[in-house]
């Protein structure tokens, strides 16, 4: 009775995590993917055939249509999109791994007594809403903000630099707001890492630099990767960096899935658009998830 | 082939005072901001030899390791190897390699390139890599496991994978550190003489670190026996376990019994040490001792005799007292005599014979006694 009791408890807990994930990610995506076979009508909702009870089911099944996504791929606009924000997405990841490394690399090498207050201080921006903080970069990036009236003062440049509305300041949003996400799972496998590894290392003949290149970073990709997936995947998605900081002229896909449903008042082809938009970010999930494991693996 | 104790039973550079000593600690001093690990150290270390630093945690024997490997320098005083001064040598560029306590392999390297790190380090050729590579995994006996990641290894495979590793490229000196802390007893005691015939095979250097006595008894030429930073002793095993030099050494390898008492005369034939426990002690080496001050006779377990009656002839070096305890373990029996002084006594017994009929039992009278040279005085 106790072992009976004991296993449908091990179920139960099993459970809640697919509950979770069937009611709020299975079910609404199987929404969104079915207005995206649907065709757009001023109405409410804004699509037919809209759901109207099981018995009508096989009928307006007969109704639905791919147009929206052949439209995606005849209007170059779409292609255009994705492109940019995959090649956006990636050049911010670029660079928050290139600020993020050594910041995580720092912090793990850092005496241990100071570990948790520098872990602190990059968890410390989540305190603010991420909304409230991008708002923050428009008053430091702005042609009279912040940036601008310091470098002027300094001499550095005699007129102000036109910083807001372009990509740069869509990959200072990036990098600035997806950092923690860079540094975290780089800093937590560096810091789990023996130091006697490289002590071995450089007694057995490598200088420092040869035993990071050898050593420390081949056993850091497992968080390298994890960190580059935590910042790429949802930097292709993003709509409020490019929305405030990239200006009206910056095509990412996330800022057309918006304009498309709220705009456009175009349900079927926005819910098309994220659709492909999740198939493209299945690899890079995957690969997420393959990294991951393998990190398990090299943990034992 | 010649036995190692045949090339070992010559080998004793240290009493020739014309050797030249290969590794010197010269008034070696290490601080950690206000804790001192090593504290005015000198000690030589001779080519060829197989040395020991043994110590509790603590005693500074990991960081004088350390020291010589390069991953500390001292604060003060200056080591040499082979007449070089090596302040200042980063780790990769001294002619020593170490395996550490815990094996530091790379995790994501196979059994063959960790042992081939070093060489590529050095630009070795690669097919004299692979021949050295073999070469060292045959020594070993891994030969299989070549492709295996250090995980997929036992504690004992990856021992060896860390011992072939520091020694694939030949270091002049090898240093281990605790080598064999990490495997169960009987591993243990077969990887110490794999590690004696290894270390005369390939004619190195070995300094060992290790807090497990019967480990240094039995693989080292000499121990160093420390403690806070200072060195206690140095000797051979017989000497160290023989003739200790102080109550420090006689306590901490293997088991003794001390008697305390002022010395009442010290002639050419030895020392008396009267009113230790009711007892005199006639011991046939003075040491140090000198008449009217303090000494402390050191006498191991085994070097006791027990009889139930009164030794003929009794003089000195003489008492009885009640059978305390008893432990028989198979290959020697522990008793435990309670002297009237309240002292307990440790003597030991081999068990020569099968089926040994002990006459004594638990609450018995016994008597102890042991010979003039069967311990030593000490006076520190």
């Amino acid at each position: 009775m106790q072992k009976l009791l004991s296993a449908i408890a091990s179920r139960l807990v099993i459970i809640v995590p697919y509950a979770w994930l069937l009611i709020f990610f299975l079910i609404p995506f199987l929404i969104v993917f079915k207005i995206s076979l649907s065709t757009s009508a001023i109405s409410m909702p804004p699509y037919t055939p809209a759901f109207e009870g099981i018995g009508t089911w096989l009928e307006s099944a007969r109704k639905f249509t791919v147009d929206n996504y052949v439209w995606i791929t005849e209007d170059a606009l779409y292609a255009k999109a994705y492109l940019s924000s995959v090649i956006i997405a990636a050049v911010s990841t670029v660079l928050t791994l290139l600020l993020g490394f050594p910041l995580a690399y720092g912090m793990a090498r850092a005496p241990q007594s100071i570990r948790p207050t520098l872990l602190m201080l990059v968890i410390l921006p989540f305190w603010t809403s991420f909304l409230i903080r991008v708002y923050a970069w428009i008053g430091i990036l702005k042609p009279e903000g912040l940036l601008n009236q310091f470098l002027l003062w300094t001499g550095v440049i005699s007129e102000p630099l036109q910083i807001l509305n372009t990509h740069t300041a869509i990959f200072i949003g990036i990098v600035y707001s997806y950092l923690p996400f860079m540094v975290l799972p780089i800093y937590s496998t560096l810091e789990k890492m023996d130091y006697s590894l490289i002590e071995a290392a450089q007694d057995l003949g490598c200088p420092p630099i040869t035993a990071f290149w050898k050593i420390t970073l081949p056993l850091a990709i497992p968080g390298i990767l994890a960190g580059c997936l935590l910042v790429f995947i949802p930097a292709v998605g993003e709509f409020v960096i490019p929305d405030l900081l990239g200006g009206s002229r910056t095509l990412m896909i996330g800022k057309t899935l918006w304009s498309e449903f709220f705009n456009n008042r175009d349900w079927p082809l926005a819910s098309a658009v994220a659709i492909i938009l999740l198939l493209l970010l299945v690899v890079p999930i995957v690969l997420f998830q393959n990294a991951q494991a393998r990190a398990q693996e090299a943990g034992k | 082939m010649k036995s190692l104790g045949s090339i070992r039973k010559s080998f004793a550079p240290w009493s020739d005072p014309d050797a030249k000593p290969y590794i010197v600690f010269r008034n070696v001093t290490k601080r950690f901001g206000d804790f001192t690990a090593v504290d005015d150290l000198s000690l030589t270390i001779f080519e060829r030899e197989f040395f020991a630093l043994l110590g509790a945690s603590g005693c500074g024997k990991s960081t004088l390791l350390r020291m010589l490997a390069g991953f500390e320098e001292p604060t003060a005083g200056e080591i040499l190897l082979d007449g070089q001064d090596l302040r200042g040598v980063p780790p990769y560029r001294r002619p020593v390699n170490m395996m550490f306590q815990s094996y530091a392999l790379f995790p994501h390297m196979t059994v063959e390139k960790n042992i081939a790190f070093g060489l590529r380090q050095d630009g070795m050729p690669k097919p004299q890599i692979a021949e050295r590579v073999a070469e060292m995994l045959k020594l070993v006996k891994l030969e299989k496991f070549a492709r295996r990641k250090p995980h997929q290894l036992s504690g004992g495979q990856r021992q060896r994978v860390a011992l072939a590793r520091s020694v694939a490229k030949r270091p002049k000196v090898l240093l281990l550190d605790e080598p064999l802390g990490a495997l169960d007893k009987k591993l243990r005691e077969e990887t110490q003489f794999e590690l004696m015939d290894l270390q005369q095979d390939l004619g190195l250097t070995f300094v060992v670190v290790t807090h497990d006595q019967e480990e240094a008894m039995t693989m080292a030429d000499r121990i160093a026996v420390m403690d806070h930073g200072k060195i206690k002793q140095v000797a051979t095993p017989p000497e160290v376990y023989e003739a200790p030099s102080s109550r420090f050494v006689a306590d901490f390898i293997g088991n003794v019994n001390l008697f305390e008492g002022p010395v009442s005369e010290v002639d050419p034939s030895g020392a008396t040490i009267r009113g230790a426990d009711g007892f005199a002690i006639h011991a046939a080496n003075a040491g140090t001792a000198r008449k009217d001050e303090t000494a402390w006779f050191a006498i191991r377990p085994e070097k006791i005799r027990i009889t139930s009656q009164q030794p003929e002839g009794a003089g000195p070096n003489s008492i009885d007292g009640e059978v305390w305890d008893i432990a028989y373990l198979g290959d020697m029996t522990i008793i435990h005599v309670r002297l009237d002084s309240g002292k307990v006594i440790r003597a030991s017994m081999i068990n020569s014979a099968r089926g040994s009929d002990n006459p004594l039992t638990w609450g018995d009278r016994a008597w102890i006694s042991f010979a003039p040279d069967a311990g030593v005085v000490l006076t520190n």
